[in-house]
């Protein structure tokens, strides 16, 4: 296997971009991971970008953002209906193979233009549960009672969850929902939005873009004094029905994180990306985290949920802390699907 | 592909087998679940620059920071190197067709439109692409690449922030540019001369 290590990361996220495209928001961000490491696109040997054509209500939307790369001379590229870090995990396998050492990733969501809660009802089969048209937030409800009644977690439990969120999105310029003086009272004073899901338990949605670079070996040291190397990084899926499933598990996370070996030495921090505070409950479980692991320092995606980038940006996040020395061993997740049907884990550790 | 939606695919048209307690119950062979959702598109900042400045008459595009290419219509980038392109530059509704087509089927929703129509590429004075217009004034047959058009515009009481605005494009009755200069041929031509003064 090779040494392949994130060097550069940048990213950018708002409530809602009601004044720019989805190209004009992805050239400065791209720029700056390029630039960060003084790359150009000449230098890079494999480009991949996850987001998803629903968001946009655009078919092929994903075509017009490679404008914002550069694609002159032709460039080798792929893309996936996925979380970026999916395309992270492309690149990864695509580094591996060989005969290129660098490869940058990016991906977007800008899910202001329409409806999430019912764009998000399109994941779901065609036959049986799509033409109910059931809401994410119902739907996410609908799992928080199971686990609330089977006494799997409760209500105090997940406002603290909602609470660590708030309190450490507060210095976290990118979060779109923060508060410094949020507490479990304050919380469980909140009215139900989705019975029994309140407004703090639901990720606040939002638009925005991130781009990362990867670098192999040697060129990753030359590029970055402090590289966030790639231990592990396995993505696992479950059953698309859920009726099959135990709503309060989520077994393709642990399975994700044994593979990548994510408990064979303590980490220091961890960036989850669920869009409710059930399902971070769910996944610190499956992870395995102790209390010796700073859980979503940033306040996570619950902070803001940019769809289709929220699991790159918790990569990002877990990476940054390793290139600026604040951390030595972290552990990057995305998820997609309903109920964390799909679960990807990347751990990372500096030199 | 079948154009009619009462039709079933020609996968589903095959016999259907059921267990014999259904024997009597008549197969579903499809299921039809509408799907609709709502946008709110956003043009963003150099769309909106553009479509903003066709109400006073005016086309935009924007130049490349790299090498001074002029786009139109903008989109706030240049796509070949990944720069954004913040200066726009106005430009002069006319120009050249850099290569048209003569369709004769109807477009749905569009019964204005006489059959047949020419769809063109024009390349405006002082831009470096070409954008898509409709060829109008003149027979269909006479169309030609490098033939000079200007752009007739919509009475200025009715004019909007649209593309709209220009109805068609009509010959201004200039020479013809050579056709080995016109439309990506010019695009090509400067860029193979820049090359040469760099070497």
């Amino acid at each position: 296997m090779r040494d392949i290590a994130v060097v550069s990361v940048a990213q950018s996220q708002e409530k809602a971009l009601t004044h720019t495209t989805e190209v004009e928001l992805m050239v400065p961000i791209i720029n700056e991971a390029r630039g960060a490491v003084g790359l150009t696109q000449d230098d890079i040997g494999f480009t991949c970008s996850g987001s998803s054509d629903f968001l946009a209500g655009q078919a092929f939307s994903f075509v017009h953002t490679l404008d914002a790369v550069g694609a002159v001379p032709p460039i080798s590229e792929s893309h996936v209906e996925m979380d970026g870090a999916w395309a992270l995990y492309e690149s990864w396998v695509k580094l591996q193979i060989g005969g290129i050492d660098t490869a940058l990733v990016y991906s977007y969501g800008k899910s202001s233009p329409g409806s999430l809660r019912d764009v998000l009802s399109t994941q779901l089969d065609p036959y049986y549960l799509g033409p109910l048209w059931p809401d994410a937030f119902a739907m996410a409800a609908l799992q928080a009672r199971i686990m609330l009644d089977s006494g799997t977690v409760s209500e105090q439990r997940l406002a603290e969850i909602a609470v660590r969120s708030l309190n450490g999105a507060a210095d976290n310029p990118l979060a779109v929902r923060s508060s410094a003086d949020a507490n479990v009272d304050s919380v469980l004073a909140e009215a139900p939005i989705a019975d029994p899901l309140r407004p703090s338990d639901c990720a606040a949605s939002a638009d925005g873009g991130v781009a990362v670079v990867l670098a192999a070996g040697d060129r990753a040291r030359e590029l970055c004094e402090r590289p966030a190397w790639i231990k592990g990084i396995d993505h696992r899926i479950d059953p698309h029905q859920p009726g099959v499933r135990d709503l309060t598990r989520a077994p393709s996370a642990h399975k994700a994180a044994v593979e990548a070996g994510a408990g064979n030495d303590r980490l220091d921090a961890a960036e989850l990306a669920a869009p409710f505070t059930t399902q971070e409950h769910i996944l610190e479980a499956e992870l395995g985290l102790g209390s010796d692991t700073a859980v979503n320092a940033s306040g996570g995606a619950l902070a803001g949920h940019t769809m289709m980038a929220a699991g790159l940006m918790r990569i990002a996040d877990a990476a940054r802390q390793i290139h600026e020395g604040r951390a030595n061993r972290v552990l990057g997740h995305a998820a997609s699907g309903l109920f964390l049907q799909q679960n990807l884990v990347c751990v990372m550790e500096g030199e | 592909m079948s154009a009619d939606p009462s039709i079933p695919p020609a996968a589903l048209s095959g016999e259907v087998r059921l267990p014999e307690k259904l024997a009597e119950v008549e197969p579903v062979r499809s299921v039809r679940t509408p799907i609709r959702l709502e946008y709110d598109f956003i043009p963003g900042s150099a769309s909106s620059g553009y479509l903003n400045a066709f109400a006073d008459r005016k086309i935009l595009g924007q130049r490349s920071p790299v090498d001074g290419a002029v786009f139109v219509p903008p989109r706030g980038v240049d796509p070949r190197h990944g720069a954004a392109t913040p200066d726009y530059v106005e430009l002069p509704d006319t120009g050249h067709v850099g290569g048209f087509c003569v369709t004769r089927l109807p477009i749905p929703g569009r019964d204005d439109l006489e059959i047949p129509y020419v769809s063109a590429w024009i390349h405006l004075d002082g831009a470096d692409i070409g954008f898509l217009g409709l060829v109008g004034g003149i027979d269909t047959s006479e169309v030609r690449m490098g033939m000079r058009v200007r752009a007739v515009w919509k009475p200025d009481d009715q004019l909007g922030r649209t593309a709209e605005n220009i109805l068609h494009w009509e010959p201004t009755g200039e020479p013809d540019i050579p056709v080995t200069a016109a439309g990506t041929n010019a695009w090509h031509a400067k860029q193979a001369a820049e090359s040469g003064e760099q070497d």
